[in-house]
């Protein structure tokens, strides 16, 4: 009763937290939302007793891919038209 | 890209050093608790993009060797093959290191032999190559633009 209302709360939290994912326009806030549901989907793991794969997608997930979408993100520029971008 | 401020950069100097020996301590554990090889160098590796996003690229990438995460990458493919050829007299991977349960240590730690030494070797391969990655995008993310590198100067939010 008590491990499915936890399953439940961390199930519930990463709906919301993929919902704000594509909810933000902010790009920055929409990466930070996708680790937030990775790290509930790492804490899920755990609740599930694959505690190996918990700790590979609190890595991956949480850690790496958010830091490499957070570089992406800020090495990116609104193109301008004198180097051939289209406005937007 | 700009470092970011002061409160991100102190926040990694003070955290950052305890990714790597979480990490190590994931990777030296492997055999007996969760995680091992490519969990422990994972979180090694994510030391390099916490570096790259505090302080920025230019710092890091000056600081920073390419050829420490190839000796990393090629260190830990030499030794994995290694212990895996050096187990060929009965068959390839044989664990020749190994133990009985209860001879080694009083039972208290199993002597896995060459499993916990594949587990650093595939821990070095895998903080070499994801520190590698990371670099070689953050360079990358340049390449496709005529002008010189910004300046960063001052940081951003």
């Amino acid at each position: 009763m008590m491990n499915s209302a936890v399953q439940l709360l961390v199930l519930a939290v990463m709906a919301v937290a993929g919902f704000f994912a594509l909810w933000f326009k902010d790009l920055i806030s929409s990466v930070i939302s996708l680790a937030v549901f990775s790290l509930m989907m790492a804490l899920e793991f755990y609740l599930l007793q694959a505690p190996d794969v918990a700790i590979a997608e609190a890595a991956i997930g949480a850690g790496l891919s958010t830091t490499i979408f957070i570089i992406t993100i800020r090495a990116c520029r609104r193109p301008k038209s004198r180097e051939g971008g289209k406005e937007w | 890209m700009n470092p970011l401020s002061v409160v991100v950069r102190t926040v990694c100097d003070l955290f950052a050093w305890f990714m790597i020996v979480f990490g190590v301590n994931v990777l030296l554990h492997g055999y007996v608790t969760p995680g091992g090889g490519f969990q422990g160098g994972a979180i090694i590796a994510t030391f390099i993009a916490f570096l790259l996003v505090a302080y920025g690229g230019r710092r890091v990438a000056s600081r920073v060797n390419d050829r420490l995460f190839d000796l990393f990458e090629e260190v830990g493919l030499l030794v994995f093959f290694i212990l895996a050829f050096l187990g060929l007299p009965v068959t390839f991977f044989f664990n020749f290191l190994a133990k009985p349960l209860a001879e080694s240590a009083g039972g208290f730690i199993p002597g896995v032999g060459t499993v916990a030494l594949m587990s650093v070797a595939v821990g070095l391969e895998v903080t070499g190559a994801l520190s590698l990655i990371i670099l070689t995008m953050h360079r990358g993310i340049r390449m496709f633009r005529g002008e010189d590198l910004e300046p960063e100067t001052g940081h951003d939010r």
